[in-house]
């Protein structure tokens, strides 16, 4: 046992045979983790495997059930996440834990200990920020800032207290590809000075591209530890969910391809847009005099930077937001997957049955037939392979994945009233793993061979590409029909447009 | 398979769940019991004859159950039923107790005011009044939360003050019994006196209609489409508006006033049943004891009925314990007090229970 206790030292952290139950499920079973110093460390796996949990109790915010956990060959037992700090550890998380209405200063100050001495707080932000190169106005509101400059202000607020490991939680998923590419070189650069990151993602070929190591969880357990160099895409997958899948990415394009020219249905399209103007609830113009149409049986791609007016459009073509100018028609009940699932598209508390019910719920009449949508939903969760203790369970009890495919079952099942399917997503794969997200697009071009017109937005603009069968792009107010071709996309989101 | 994972389904049979909210009810009153005893026993009381008179002044004899404990959960039906649809919709409305007394008042104008018409039929109009008094005084908490953002925490406490210094005002003024001597309303006539319910002393139909609403709003929220709507409001109202294309404002709206009417018409119900007359503490602050009403029932107003007859027993055994033991009254409120407390603490543990691996920690709080 001393061999092993000589072998932590020289892990920047270690984590070793954690057990965790929660109720029947076993979160954790003997699930292992070595991150060495001056590494970028990924840690893999689906929803549900038990990657947050495995965090959450290196940061202090679990306890485990059975099994150790060093910090720099120090064997200890974190009661709070106070003494996780106090070790060096700092957690950025996928909901950020910022006060809005405080400024940066104030965020980073927060959580100190004794007076609270803000110019110490700012001449330390400073120094920081030009170690870093991070740029973080001390003064700003925190309300203000971006997503990514808000995440930099969580990572500022760990390093603040001297944090030697850096565990961020899907810190790409919010970000647009050039934030993305941003964070992992300073990640690079943070680890090359000796530090160490825990880079906790869905995302493969990111952490193929950052990580020196690679650790994949599969239900509770540690399955593969190999490093980066060694790991393929193949093989990281099949470890993930235990047999390989096709690299989906590499065969649909061609599908697409195939289907266009196929004819269009006769009907006339299902969304006209005509010279649309939207504005923001603040007033500001967010797309100016677009127009285009979407047909049933197509799917539309929608890419465009943050802030770049897809937003508002999403809305406007679901219905929950009035054009301000312009002629938009479009079906009376279109079905909307919000990007924020927990705010704006089911009630955590409730049960799947009233999640399933909440659909329609501003219009309806009289009773409600519990019974009727308890049965519905039952065969909602088989056609969409939703897994949930049952039917009755809060919609907290399930996984991320699964309260997205219900979200989507509830969405695109078809009204007896209704003629054509019509479906906006925007971001639908945002924080799943990667079977959820084939599962969630499968279920988006059967929608579309069924004959819905669908409209979907990611900022990953491989996944736009994946999906659609075109491309219109939003920028700086202006929508334009793109190119089926990543680097064109691309140039287009940034302003870019023709060869020169 | 997908299914062969399903573990054992969440949903419990009738007849278990009616055994479970019974231990349920076994476990508080046991525990009302023994923090009473401990209670009496740091206060140097003597226990044994405290407990005793707690038990004969709310349930000892058919008279004490009737005309103290029942009479005393008529209005704490009424308000509790009020207080959990609010909460229910997100409204945090604490001024039951203004309601009702708005209410109250405007039972006892109409009643005086109105001629008297033979039969049952002569109820309705203070009735009517009453909850209407009541809709009006949330109404202005309700106009001025969707007009202009105040919490309504606050304006509704505000105007529970308000609405005591109103009756003040209106038992030495406009509505001064004839000879304006006494600061209190003149006797309503026999016709707009709620009939009492014969063999049960001072207990009147008021009952009846309390637990009629209860039954109503209870179901209301479980099987209509309203109710639906209105939990889903309170739950997440983003969410509500956005997925479900409720009007989150009006349904906001609706329920505080369904909650300010059925508070108002408490007070309606207690001066046509019970006072016969307008005075300034015709409640002993059952628009507050109403809070604890709903949240012991966990925001069922069905459920509400049963917490109503616990807390209507507490406060009339609590009388009985002052008269014949010498315990002050107040010991009872520490007693509500700490079960409010244990009841929300429990909740919370529940529901960190619940949040598993890919939840949230921190739960957004919605205005």
């Amino acid at each position: 046992m001393s061999e092993l206790s000589t072998l932590d030292a020289s892990f920047a952290l270690a984590l070793r045979d954690i057990d965790k139950r929660y109720g029947t499920t076993q979160a954790l079973a003997s699930a292992s983790l070595q991150v060495r110093p001056g590494t970028v460390h990924a840690l893999l796996g689906e929803n549900g495997a038990g990657k947050s949990t495995l965090m959450r109790i290196a940061y202090g915010m679990e306890r485990p059930d059975a099994g150790t956990l060093t910090v720099r060959g120090a064997t200890v037992r974190f009661a709070t996440p106070a003494e996780a700090i106090a070790r060096g550890i700092g957690m950025v998380h996928q909901h950020f834990t910022l006060v809005p209405v405080m400024t940066v200063a104030e965020n980073v100050a927060l959580g100190g200990r004794g007076r609270l001495d803000l110019p110490k707080t700012m001449a330390r932000l400073h120094e920081l920020t030009e170690r870093t190169g991070f740029e973080l106005d001390p003064e700003a509101k925190v309300e203000s800032l971006s997503i990514a400059a808000q995440q930099r202000v969580e990572i500022a607020k760990a390093l603040a207290r001297d944090a030697h490991l850096l565990v961020l939680d899907e810190p790409t998923a919010v970000l647009p590809p050039s934030e993305s590419e941003r964070l992992l070189r300073w990640l690079r650069d943070y680890a090359d000075a000796g530090h160490a990151v825990v880079l906790i993602t869905h995302k493969l070929r990111e952490a193929l591209s950052v990580a020196d190591d690679v650790t994949v969880l599969r239900r509770g357990r540690t399955v593969l530890e190999v490093p980066g160099s060694a790991a393929t895409i193949a093989s990281l997958t099949a470890a993930m969910i235990g047999t390989a899948i096709d690299d989906e990415s590499a065969t649909a394009p061609r599908a697409a391809e195939a289907r266009r020219g196929a004819p269009a249905a006769s009907r006339g399209p299902v969304f006209r847009a005509e010279r649309i103007t939207l504005v923001d609830t603040r007033g500001i113009v967010r797309l100016r005099d677009a127009s285009f149409i979407v047909e049933p049986g197509e799917i539309v791609g929608i890419a465009g930077i943050e802030g770049g007016g897809q937003r508002e459009l999403l809305r406007a073509l679901a219905g929950r937001m009035a054009v301000a100018s312009g002629t938009l028609s479009r079906p009376p009940i279109v079905g909307f997957v919000p990007e924020d699932r927990h705010n704006d598209a089911v009630l955590l508390d409730r049960s799947l049955v009233e999640n399933v019910a909440l659909r329609g719920a501003g219009a309806r009449r009289g009773f409600i037939d519990w019974q009727a949508f308890a049965s519905r939903t039952t065969s909602l969760m088989h056609a969409f392979d939703v897994r949930a203790p049952g039917a009755r369970a809060p919609m907290r009890t399930l996984s991320g994945g699964n309260q997205q495919k219900l979200v989507l079952a509830r969405e695109l099942a078809r009204d007896g009233a209704m003629e054509t399917q019509a479906i906006v997503v925007e971001n639908p794969t945002r924080g799943l793993d990667v079977r959820a997200t084939s599962d969630v697009h499968a279920r988006l071009r059967e929608a579309r061979d069924a004959g819905a017109a669908v409209v979907v937005y990611s900022s990953d603009i491989d996944e736009v590409l994946l999906l659609a069968d075109r491309v219109l792009v939003v920028c700086a107010g202006q929508l334009r029909a793109a190119p089926m071709e990543r680097e064109a996309v691309g140039r287009l989101m940034l302003g870019l447009h023709g060869d020169g | 398979m997908a299914t062969a994972e399903r573990q054992a389904p969440a949903r419990r049979s009738g007849a278990n769940t009616a055994l479970h909210e019974l231990a349920l009810a076994a476990v508080v009153v046991a525990a009302i019991a023994g923090a009473t005893a401990l209670l009496l026993l740091a206060g140097g009381y003597p226990v044994g004859r405290g407990l005793a008179a707690l038990w004969s002044g709310s349930f000892g004899s058919w008279y004490a159950f009737t005309s103290a404990t029942l009479v005393r959960a008529v209005p704490l039906m009424l308000t509790g039923a009020a207080v959990a649809i609010a909460f229910r919709a997100g409204v945090l409305n604490i001024g039951a107790e203004g309601q009702l007394l708005v209410g109250a008042a405007a039972a006892v104008a109409l009643a005086l005011v109105s001629r008297e018409d033979p039969g049952l039929l002569a109820l309705a109009p203070p009735l009517v009044a009453a909850a209407a008094g009541g809709a009006v005084w949330a109404g202005v908490a309700a106009f001025l939360r969707t007009r202009y953002g105040v919490l309504e925490v606050i304006s509704t406490i505000m105007l529970n003050f308000v609405a005591t210094y109103v009756v003040s005002y209106l038992v030495r003024g406009p509505l001064q019994e004839p000879t304006r001597v006494y600061p209190q309303s003149a006797t309503i006539a026999d016709a707009f006196q709620l009939p009492r319910i014969s063999g049960a002393g001072r207990l009147h139909v008021g009952l009846l209609l309390a637990l009629a609403l209860a039954g109503v709003a209870g179901w209301v929220l479980r099987r209509t489409a309203v109710g639906f709507r209105i939990v889903a409001t309170g739950e997440n109202p983003s969410a509500a508006a956005s997925a479900g294309g409720i009007d989150v404002r009006k349904t906001t709206m609706h329920a505080f006033l369904v909650s300010g009417a059925l508070a108002g018409l408490a007070g309606g119900v207690e001066v046509l049943g019970v006072t016969f007359a307008l005075y300034e503490n015709i409640s002993p602050g059952y628009g507050y004891t109403a809070i604890a009403v709903a949240l012991l029932a966990r925001l069922d107003p069905w459920r509400g009925v049963a917490t109503a007859l616990l807390f209507g027993a507490l406060e009339a055994g609590a009388g009985a314990m002052q008269r014949d033991a010498g315990v002050p009254s107040t010991l009872v409120s520490v007693i509500e007090a700490a079960l409010i407390l244990a009841v929300v603490a429990a909740q919370a543990a529940r529901a960190r229970r619940l949040s598993g691996d890919s939840a949230v920690a921190i739960r957004p709080v919605n205005a």
